[in-house]
């Protein structure tokens, strides 16, 4: 396959200082957005209000809201089981992502499908994935159909720590090099793939060294610090479009279990508590401030929203229909 | 038209015409483009339609798997070449977790319209790890079809109908028949997935088969006929969906059912079959119990006569018939 020469990068870093305010307070809603909806989610689990499992990405808001700003018109996404926020991030309605995890009609799914596998591919969401790395090639595939079609989108494709030891992992990031195919790569380096920290999983100790040694661009940033994010992803999400692929290490933390049902036996409290003090809402909120963008008031006011809108979302979707019975066997085969 | 074509042929060219015909059709694969893939199937494909079009893969099949997934999911129309079918296992995630559940998991939202090819069988003397008949694996799996063709002309037919059908498609070919000559209609033809053909009437015995095996019972229904014993041969052509209809329709008519299968007989889909006749109407038609001819339970042995005494062959299924005929239980093969 012919190769495309890589268009180079903007040179003048794009911050996030260079937006409007109401562009920048809106980055701030969202994250909130995302936290709501999971610290809700996680409430009505321990309720016993919602069934199967769930994955929280508490902490993590800043690495899907900050590649994620930078999306074109016909961009598209995979994401992983922990995917709310990539959902979210990408425009998905917190209502029909209720509705789905809900399992009722109105769900994105129909209530086929649940947390793990929330997708709108209609609008680009290829789907959150149960299997870790498996949207992977997926997210290639959207990448190796833009290129074929001459279009200038980009696939962002969504990962773990813990995904970087599959094979998949390998074999994606190589194809994607060798025919240059335009995926941005996030990897979203937690720390920890169930209980396994990835210090003892991870031989060589960085995953953008990993990348990089694919002949791909690669960073790795503070995932914690939305303006670190956001400045890779403008520069690495350009680099790809109509170009080959880039990966951004973003180094984050999940505050939460891996699940619903993990005790948190591997890491102390401790360790979890000096995480929470670097929390990139916060942080991101002191920024505003300092901006003289936001104020108390104002910021309280945010959260309530946030709160507020996603208590009506799974409120609305708490009344919503169960799906027919006749459904179950529905879309097996077209 | 042209009576004496050979399977390869006819997949080339059914290839080139898939191609030519849809600019979003691609075919990738480990060695598909110069080399013209390891049975020749895609031989000058690349010439005429460029490595863009004929992509020569990496040695990742789950990689490149799923990218056709991807591709397939955003509308183009992927054709992947599984090299030899036993390397399926690499990308096992790939077919069952991704293309075989996307659209369902999904409330129906997502298609996978992919076809993947690949060569399976024994009877190379290619040894334990490249003698497989996995399709059984994929027949369990819902969400995925799986077809196997027998002639030139099936090779076409059953090749057009996987890539108009919106589901991802496994398309097996026995490599002993890519040398196998046939005729091919004069106007082209796209099958139905799901509906088997009857291939030979006769009112003593259904032999149901599909793939290379289905010229195995045709075989053996012809030296069958020579002790008077008439054989109605059906062949399947798709094991998923499964025209059981078909065979029970024929077990109505002759009272007696023989299955030829490749795959290991522990839980392949001869038994599946069985069940659906035996446990239906068709049940009280059978004047005899059905019969299974299928692999010993073992791995492939690479030496050709240890090979050949545990494969099906005409042979073993005219026995398996006069076993049945004679109602002698416990000497059925």
């Amino acid at each position: 396959m012919a190769t495309r020469n890589k268009t180079s990068a903007s040179t003048a870093a794009s911050t996030l200082s260079d937006l409007s305010a109401e562009r920048q307070l809106a980055l701030l809603e969202q994250m909130q957005l995302i936290r709501a909806f999971d610290e809700k989610v996680d409430k009505l689990y321990a309720k016993g209000a919602m069934h199967g499992t769930a994955h929280f990405c508490v902490g993590q808001e800043a690495c899907a809201v900050g590649t994620l700003c930078h999306r074109h018109d016909g961009d598209v996404i995979t994401g992983t089981h922990r995917g709310h926020g990539h959902a979210i991030a990408f425009g998905l309605d917190p209502y029909r992502m209720a509705a789905e995890l809900l399992g009722k009609a109105t769900g994105y799914c129909g209530g086929k499908g649940g947390s793990m596998h929330i997708a709108d591919v209609q609008a680009g969401m290829l789907g959150a994935n149960g299997i870790v790395g498996g949207s992977m090639g997926i997210a290639c595939g959207a990448a190796f159909a833009f290129k074929q079609r001459a279009q200038d989108h980009v696939a962002v494709c969504f990962f773990g720590d813990g995904a970087v030891q599959e094979g998949i992992f390998n074999e994606t990031l190589n194809l994607a090099s060798v025919w240059q195919l335009p995926v941005l790569f996030v990897c979203e380096n937690n720390h920890y793939a169930m209980s396994l920290s990835a210090e003892k999983a991870t031989a060589g100790g960085s995953i953008a060294n990993r990348a990089a040694s694919y002949g791909m661009p690669a960073e790795a940033v503070d995932g914690m610090d939305l303006e670190a994010v956001y400045t890779a992803g403008a520069r690495l999400m350009n680099g790809c479009r109509g170009a080959g692929p880039a990966l951004i290490e973003t180094i984050t933390y999940r505050y939460l279990g891996h699940s619903k049902s993990d005790a948190n036996r591997y890491r102390t409290r401790e360790e979890i508590a000096e995480w929470r003090a670097n929390d990139p809402i916060e942080r991101y909120i002191r920024t505003l401030t300092e901006r003289g963008l936001l104020d108390d008031e104002r910021s309280q006011a945010l959260v309530e929203a946030a709160a507020d809108q996603v208590e009506q979302a799974f409120g609305r979707a708490e009344r919503d229909p169960e799906p027919e019975l006749s459904s179950a066997l529905e879309d097996v085969y077209a | 038209m042209p009576d004496d074509v050979t399977f390869r042929e006819a997949m080339t060219t059914v290839l080139r015409e898939t191609l030519a015909a849809d600019d979003e059709a691609f075919l990738l694969g480990e060695d598909v483009g110069v080399y013209g893939g390891a049975f020749g199937v895609s031989r000058g494909l690349v010439e005429e339609f460029g490595p863009e079009r004929v992509l020569d893969t990496p040695l990742s099949e789950a990689g490149f798997t799923g990218l056709a997934i991807g591709a397939a999911v955003m509308g183009m129309r992927p054709i992947v070449e599984i090299q030899f079918s036993d390397f399926i296992t690499h990308c096992m995630d790939q077919l069952v977790n991704q293309a075989a559940k996307l659209r369902y998991m999904f409330g129906g939202a997502a298609s996978v319209p992919l076809v993947l090819r690949t060569p399976g069988g024994a009877g190379t003397g290619a040894a334990a790890q490249h003698s497989q008949s996995l399709e059984a694996w994929f027949v369990h799996v819902p969400g995925l079809r799986v077809v196997m063709p027998s002639t030139p002309a099936d090779a076409q037919g059953l090749f057009r109908a996987a890539m108009a059908d919106p589901n991802p498609v496994l398309f097996y070919e026995h490599k002993l028949l890519y040398n196998t000559k046939g005729s091919l209609p004069d106007q082209p033809e796209t099958y139905e997935i799901g509906r088997a053909r009857c291939t030979r009437e006769g009112g003593d015995v259904t032999l149901v088969a599909a793939g290379l095996m289905h010229n195995y019972a045709l075989e053996a229904a012809e030296t069958l006929a020579g002790q008077n014993i008439d054989a109605e041969v059906i062949n399947l052509l798709s094991l998923a969906p499964m025209d059981s209809d078909r065979v029970c329709e024929s077990v109505r008519k002759t009272g007696r059912l023989v299955v030829v299968e490749e795959d290991v007989r522990t839980g392949g889909w001869g038994g599946e079959l069985v069940t659906r006749v035996t446990e239906g109407p068709a049940f009280y038609a059978l004047d005899r119990a059905p019969a299974r001819v299928a692999c010993a339970d073992t791995p492939i042995p690479y030496n050709k006569r240890l090979e050949a005494s545990i494969r099906p062959s005409p042979e073993r299924i005219v026995e398996a018939v006069t076993q049945v005929l004679a109602n002698d239980p416990g000497r059925y093969v």
